[in-house]
């Protein structure tokens, strides 16, 4: 156990210990899954410099040594997408004074952005990219209004705060039927309403106006970016196609239990979808239709697909979703895209590819990335090697000892 | 029960003392259970993990009338069916020993909600399997994963919550005919949060961790008296002639009777507890009241009293990595089943209390054996298994039975793609005494609930 432990150890201290590694960094002998047309890459290296790939290739040597990396044959790859989420919006999900994604104002906001609280200093930051994630979109939701708000994309380097570009979420179907006044054919009067009242600017009088100032604006300027539509049924989808496509919206859409039943009308239409790959219950009447196979119908009929299954705290699980979409169908590369470079394109947050030029965030696997068995043994990000410590493995760390005298307040793993 | 029967019923309650009537009582709702039709099935040349620790390669496993029959090299069978696993890999039938599939079924409707008597913190006299609704569709999904055996406990809002069952996974029209047959009964308790949310949040009590521990010993009080004025009551018949004469049973109290056969040592205790410093209070409890807690659920904590566990004897029903939803779930570490694995004598038990961890208990077994092993534990396959099929069914009070591998045995056995320890591992089949209720080869051998009959059928048209 100490061996492994101390290996871990030594990386991290290494590369920590040298201030010039931010500036450069060679991974040797990397099994590269690039996400790009280059396929996978056996045997071959990666040079970085300024937080960025400058080359991949074989053979490749730096200057210094001690800035090397020995992958080993392990696996590479880019840094994974957790999916919709609330990752540093939400310590303990029951204590409300922890919790800052949900707006209870009983209005209808769109200009709503739960970024603002976002705490890079959560346990669940370094939770979960120990894990290998290292992007999330934080997700927003309010009661009283079916546009939920606006979320974006945030690194999950601990730092970061979330990017400037906004991603608009709206809820259909019955888990939003609350916010509609009790029917799922409101919420099409309800958005259509907003919508134009952002194009017209609203009742003269003043009295019928769904949005304030700001939300109007909001919706008016909308314009291309990514907005999430989130919902199950077959049904629904159309309808939602039908919105998407009268008002040019860029959208996706999330959840889509039953998109492998309109799989080739959201082809058709250019709509990715983000789905959970492990639901398969009629958990509703909204989902009578999910499956195991969603993903790959999906893939199979041309859609883009991301994995997205929400939560927080175990957004870690996302690539056992992967594993199990590829388990039930899907082609390995599809769900490996599906958590990289799928995701990376439509929320536009870099390539999500591993190619000269591209930011280095990247993770070296200790066996398959999609596989329970396996982890991230290093991670990678702005071209730095991250800590592999958190919140977990301290409490791990002081409870591992079999052997204490003294209470186990007095183990400080990690000083 | 038809209606002929009853006056019979009232005949034998009328001429019998009351000992006898307290005897049926004590086996109201019988299983009425019967093995599916079954062949002599020959499995042969397989990876068989047997659930009591061992691991045997290139093994042939043979089943007939429901039992297993042996395990060895070269088996011969006459008239056997032979599948020929050529390394792929059998296991005992998986058994979850939390799970509220019936009681909490898909879909979620409001009409389904049954698994929380949410009236008083001590509903003890209440039994989960009345509750249950046989057609949920998670029965299905989780027989796909290879669970053959299943306990179905109330939820957690009650500091008592109400009796457990354990039940086999075959669709039946009702869950009597699911029940695993002679299996103990179990109580459901709950510590912490939940019954303080529920109950405090309307000024009632229990309203704190304090008024929790008071709600369970002035239950246990009562329960003691109770006992003793049934004991009171066995002693004077015992001593016949007048004193036999004048004895009168206790008033019949559905709460007190399930809390005394919990002291009689006849009814399993399910604790949900998550943090280490409350279960170590329970064991006090459990000490000053007499009577043994079987199992700790969630116990995100369990890591930091494992050897008290071990100890105690008590089994740690762990998720694989759940942690975070509320504050006694906060230090959750993906170690945790790992580390009440290692004393000598625990009992590791991976368990789901989800529709979706049920399907793949083999999975969340994977990720606790390999975060095990990544701080040098060396758990291998062989040991991971029991967490998911003899521990289980031990904490059940049914091992004698199942959950192992073993001549003699039920025949509930499960047939995988490959290791089971695998994101990519399917069951492709799966034994419940001996009858192969799930072949993922053959959609006739898959069953489907009433309820998901018939959906969809516009969009297959």
């Amino acid at each position: 156990m100490r061996c492994i432990y101390m290996r871990f150890l030594g990386l991290v201290l290494l590369v920590l210990s040298f201030p010039a590694l931010s500036q450069e960094m060679l991974i040797k002998d990397a099994k590269i899954y690039t996400m790009g047309a280059a396929g996978v890459l056996e045997n071959t290296d990666i040079h970085i410099r300024g937080g960025k790939i400058i080359k991949l290739g074989k053979g490749l040597s730096i200057a210094d040594d001690s800035l090397v990396i020995e992958a080993k044959g392990r696996v590479v790859s880019p840094g994974l997408f957790g999916g919709l989420g609330t990752v540093g919006l939400g310590e303990i999900s029951l204590e409300a004074s922890t919790v800052d994604q949900q707006l209870n104002l009983q209005q209808v906001r769109p200009e709503f952005f739960p970024g603002f609280a976002y705490n890079p200093a959560s346990s669940l930051v370094a939770i979960n990219r120990i894990e290998g994630v290292l992007y999330t979109v934080l997700s927003p939701s309010q009661s009283g209004s079916i546009i939920e708000g606006q979320g974006a994309v945030v690194l999950l380097d601990g730092k970061s705060t979330p990017a400037n570009d906004r991603v608009l979420f709206i809820s259909l179907g019955s888990a939003a039927m609350g916010d509609s006044g009790g029917s799922r054919a409101a919420q099409f009067m309800l958005l259509e309403q907003a919508f134009t009242e952002a194009r017209r600017g609203g009742d003269a009088n003043g009295h019928l106006r769904m949005l304030s100032h700001a939300g109007r604006a909001v919706l008016k300027q909308w314009g291309q970016k990514p907005v999430v539509f989130k919902l199950d049924r077959a049904a629904d989808i159309r309808q939602a196609l039908r919105f998407i496509s009268k008002h040019k919206l860029n959208a996706a859409i999330a959840g889509a239990a039953e998109g492998w039943v309109v799989a080739a009308q959201l082809q058709a239409a250019g709509v990715p979808v983000l789905i959970d790959p492990l639901v398969n219950l009629p958990s509703s009447f909204d989902s009578l239709g999910a499956r195991l196979e969603n993903a790959a119908l999906l893939e199979q009929a041309g859609v883009k697909v991301m994995f997205s299954a929400g939560g927080a705290h175990n957004m870690r699980k996302i690539r056992q979703g992967a594993g199990n979409a590829v388990a039930n169908g899907m082609s390995y590369t599809a769900a490996l895209a599906a958590i990289t470079s799928v995701p990376a394109k439509f929320f536009g947050y870099n390539s999500g590819q591993i190619k000269t030029g591209e930011v280095a965030n990247l993770v070296i696997w200790d066996g398959d990335p999609l596989e329970v068995t396996a982890a991230a043994y290093a991670v990678v990000i702005n071209g730095k090697n991250t800590a592999m410590v958190s919140r977990q493995t301290l409490l791990r760390d002081r409870y591992l000892p079999r052997n204490n005298t003294m209470p186990r307040a007095y183990i400080h793993p990690g000083r | 029960m038809t209606i002929h029967k009853i006056p019979v019923l009232l005949a034998v309650l009328l001429i019998s003392g009351w000992q006898s009537w307290q005897a049926q009582a004590s086996e109201p709702f019988p299983s009425s259970y019967e093995a599916l039709p079954s062949s002599k099935v020959l499995i042969t040349g397989a990876t068989i993990l047997t659930g009591t620790g061992e691991r045997l390669d290139n093994t042939d496993i043979l089943m007939a009338n429901g039992q297993i029959v042996a395990l060895g090299k070269q088996l011969s069978a006459e008239g056997a069916q032979v599948v020929a696993a050529d390394g792929r890999w059998v296991t005992p039938g998986l058994i979850d020993l939390h799970s509220h599939l019936g009681v909490y079924p898909s879909p979620g409707l409001k009409g389904h909600e049954d698994g929380n008597e949410m009236i008083s913190p001590s509903t003890p006299g209440v039994w989960a399997e009345h509750s249950i609704w046989p057609q949920d569709p998670g029965f299905s999904r989780a027989l796909a994963g290879g669970v053959t055996s299943l306990q179905i406990l109330p939820g957690s809002a009650n500091l008592f919550g109400g009796r457990g069952v354990t039940l086999k996974n075959v669709y039946a029209n009702s869950y009597q005919a699911m029940k695993f047959p002679q299996a103990p009964q179990s109580l459901k308790m709950a510590c912490g949060e939940n019954p303080k949310r529920v109950y405090g949040g309307n000024k009632q009590a229990p309203m704190t961790r304090m008024g929790n521990v008071s709600g369970y010993r002035q239950a246990w009080a009562a329960a003691q008296e109770y006992q003793q004025s049934l004991d009171d009551y066995q002693a004077s018949l015992a001593k016949g002639g007048e004193d036999a004469k004048k004895a009168k049973p206790p008033k019949r109290d559905l709460k007190m009777e399930t809390l005394s056969a919990v002291l009689r040592g006849e009814i399993k205790v399910n604790m949900h507890c998550y943090r280490a410093d409350e279960m170590l209070t329970i064991l006090d409890l459990a000490a000053e009241f007499g009577y043994q807690i079987t199992t700790f659920h969630h116990a995100v904590e369990a890591y930091k009293i494992a050897d008290q566990l071990a100890a105690a004897g008590v089994c740690g029903a762990l998720w694989a990595d759940w942690w975070g939803f509320k504050a006694e779930a906060y230090d959750g570490i993906q170690e945790n089943i790992a580390i009440v694995d290692r004393p000598v004598g625990s009992c590791a038990i991976v368990h789901s209390d989800s529709a979706e961890g049920i399907q793949r208990l083999n999975q969340e077994a994977a990720k606790a054996m390999f975060r095990g092993n990544r701080v040098g534990m060396e758990i291998p396959p062989e040991r991971a298994i029991r967490w998911i099929t003899s521990n289980p069914a031990k904490a059940l009070g049914i091992e004698d039975r199942t959950g192992t591998l073993e001549p003699g045995k039920m025949a509930d056995v499960v047939l995988w793609n490959q290791n089971p320890f695998s994101v990519y591992a399917h069951a492709e089949q799966v034994y419940i005494d001996g009858a192969l209720v799930f072949d993922r080869s053959n959609p006739a051998i898959q069953p489907v609930s009433d309820f998901e009959l018939g959906q969809l059928l516009q969009e297959n048209n």
